[in-house]
């Protein structure tokens, strides 16, 4: 997984709440088997016009005007500020890797649902959580400052906006941090306990047998 | 000793070791698998050259691309055959404790065929790539949906990462209406709570409605806590729970069975266990409910009408409602009894279970869907529960009514195969998501009850399921 440490980047405002991951990926993208190639599929429904299908040459489709990332202003962008609840729905990872795939690093909203918020670790996006308040002003900024970028620095927990005036400051788990920063391997670092995993398993499985 | 939740006792029991802000390593005891979640999982396992570490833990089926119908012809789409293909083929490589691949009879929605063949048991951790795994918490295990990075955890360690939830009591009182079952119930409560209300939460359902209403009632609660934002909905052991699991081919037997069956009972919140929310439900003044927007916290009874934004102080709540009305199509005020309807879908995890089929048939008997419904389904669960309801003359039932009876899959819940809304379609669904596009791109979906889908096909347009009952 690539590291998270300080990025900088334009902000795309997303400004409706409840968005869930059918709308991130719509399912006719989840057949695939691979893991990469979503970005372009991302956020399907409203950002072409036309009915997307896997297998399709998206540079050749329609794209919808009025859907906030085919602005030219957010283009390139790689922080997406987003409304409460983002993320709700059905557990597919193919939610982060499509944002990942599209260029995104950090996504700011006040709040994420449980699955995906977890999901995000796990392909090296940083789900932030600020306060409606700050998530409001934020809106506010974006919208009035064409190109606003933020810098946002896992290590200090914190989001500067570029002039240096205001630093938004946010809470992760240490664990969490501890692996981002280091782009850590999950399962390495629990691979590390297989004797812990070992002992437990032949102590519950001899307890209890029927879990065999 | 202190008091603990069935939550506490079941997490607890789980937890190998931990981490110093609290990030338990918790041992995983069953771990389902389906096609879409888990081909990049079995290909990272083989890519770090690392074998799953208890295959025996595995129960995988084919559900979320598998055709309904033509099931001689195999399945035709080539990206989704691919995808079924991937998974025969890694089951094939790493094993597993009972695979029901597509086409065998046992085959059918992974959280239908859990706790139908007694993989499921209370007291498990079970976990899926799937977020309705919640559905086994009605077995007092600790069941939720994982991402695939997960997946090849699990696969890898056969353990995960993560932190304990909060805990929530939704205590429903009171005995339900005639006519209004466990989904109006569950549909309710997140009415009531939000779809982020279980956000952070491990929800257990309890009070003597929950007591009362069978496994599949209850599996349907649990199913949908997820659309309450929680990733766990759990219900305590009783004797019901027992009798279901009893028999079952993956369940113990004998002497095993005595044992076991002594530990289960042990599984409920002891009588003083603090719970960090507690919500209380009267389930005595529930009513049929119809979502009528693009979330299943946009709710009302069968007797509302549709919201009227301008009511709405909240300016982003407004612009929910406003979006969510432009979508599905509707007119603030409409009373939801006219809102006319195209295609019926009784199924999914939520819905597809014996009893839910029995409810909608009770409906159906000796009546036709109406002139303007152009396709109703039902399709079953499971291979067994097809079995059942033949061996009961459901089938014929619901096909003299009109209805197409299919093969067993996820099917229209979530349009992967054939099975979709076109484009300004309006839906009576027995599903669990009302989110745009879900059932198909342009599709409009309103959540209802098995019994309110029926009724709603026979009319051609929603309508309280109470008259039809009273009269039948």
């Amino acid at each position: 997984m690539e590291p998270f440490r300080v990025h900088t980047g334009i902000v795309a405002p997303l400004d409706r709440a409840n968005v869930d991951t059918d709308a991130i990926i719509p399912k006719q993208f989840l057949k695939s088997i691979k893991r990469s190639g979503f970005g372009p599929n991302l956020f399907d429904a409203w950002r072409y016009l036309d009915r997307g299908e896997p297998g399709q040459d998206n540079s050749k489709r329609p794209k919808n005007p009025d859907f906030v990332l085919n602005h030219p202003r957010y283009q390139g962008a790689s922080i997406l500020l987003a409304r409460r609840n983002f993320g709700c729905g059905s557990s597919r990872e193919h939610a982060p890797w499509a944002l990942a795939d599209d260029g995104f690093r950090a996504l700011i909203a006040p709040s994420y649902a449980d699955i995906f918020y977890n999901n995000c670790f796990k392909n090296g996006l940083l789900p932030i959580v600020l306060t409606e308040s700050e998530v409001d002003r934020l809106f506010h900024a974006v919208k009035a400052f064409p190109g606003l970028r933020l810098t946002i620095d896992l290590e200090a927990q914190a989001v500067h906006t570029p002039d240096g005036q205001h630093a938004y400051r946010f809470d992760v788990d240490p664990f969490r941090k501890h692996c981002l920063l280091n782009g850590h391997d999950d399962i390495a670092l629990t691979l590390a306990h297989a004797d812990e995993i070992k002992a437990f398993e032949t102590k519950r499985l001899g307890e209890q047998p029927w879990l065999a | 000793m202190v008091s603990r939740t069935l939550y506490d006792k079941v997490f607890d029991s789980h937890v190998v070791r931990q981490e110093a802000d609290g990030t338990a390593l918790l041992y995983i005891d069953r771990h389902l698998v389906h096609e879409v979640t888990s081909p990049q999982a079995f290909e990272g396992l083989r890519l770090a050259g690392r074998k799953p570490w208890r295959a025996q833990s595995i129960v995988a089926t084919a559900d979320h691309n598998t055709p309904t119908k033509d099931w001689a012809l195999g399945i035709r789409d080539p990206v989704s055959r691919m995808q079924v293909e991937t998974l025969d083929a890694n089951i094939r490589a790493v094993g597993a404790k009972a695979y029901f691949p597509f086409l065998d009879r046992r085959q059918g929605i992974v959280h239908v065929i859990g706790p139908e063949s007694g993989a499921t048991l209370p007291g498990m951790t079970v976990v899926c790539g799937d977020s309705h795994t919640s559905t086994h918490g009605a077995f007092a295990a600790l069941a939720f949906g994982i991402g695939t990075s997960e997946v090849e955890h699990v696969l890898a360690t056969q353990c995960l990462l993560i932190k304990k939830a909060k805990s929530m009591l939704i205590r429903a009182r009171g005995k339900l209406p005639p006519g209004v079952t466990a989904k109006d119930l569950i549909l309710a409560i997140i009415g009531r709570i939000g779809t982020a209300g279980g956000t952070g939460y491990a929800i257990e359902f309890g009070g003597d409605t929950v007591r009362a209403l069978s496994m599949e009632g209850r599996m349907t609660m649990c199913n949908m806590s997820i659309e309450a934002g929680a990733r766990a909905g759990m219900i305590a052991v009783d004797e019901r729970t027992l009798n279901y699991i009893r028999g079952r081919p993956l369940a113990p037997a004998g002497e095993m069975w005595d044992r076991a069956a002594a530990h289960w009972r042990t599984l409920v919140s002891d009588p003083d266990a603090k719970f960090d929310l507690t919500h209380t439900i009267d389930a005595a003044t529930i009513q049929p409910q119809v979502t009528w927007g693009t979330s299943p916290e946009m709710v009302v009874s069968v007797e509302d009408r549709v919201p009227d934004p301008d009511r709405e102080r909240d300016p982003s709540r407004r612009d929910g409602i406003e979006r969510a009305l432009d979508y599905m199509g509707l007119t603030p005020n409409t009373p939801i009894t006219d809102i006319s309807i195209d295609k019926v879908f009784i199924g999914s995890c939520t819905n597809s279970r014996i009893e839910d089929l029995r409810q909608a048939a009770a409906i159906i008997r000796g009546r036709h869907i109406a002139d303007n419904i152009r396709l109703a389904l039902v399709v079953p669960g499971s291979g067994p529960v097809k079995a059942q309801a033949e061996s009961e003359g459901l089938d014929r039932v619901f096909r003299d009514a009109g209805f197409e009876w299919r093969e067993p899959g996820c099917s229209m819940c979530l349009a992967m195969n054939d099975d979709r809304l076109e484009p300004g379609e309006r839906c009576a669904s027995t599903s669990n998501r009302n989110f745009e596009g879900r059932q198909g791109a342009g599709g409009r979906t309103h959540l209802v009850s098995p019994a309110m889908a029926a009724a709603a096909a026979v009319a051609g347009h929603f309508v309280d399921v109470r008259r039809l009952v009273s009269r039948a």
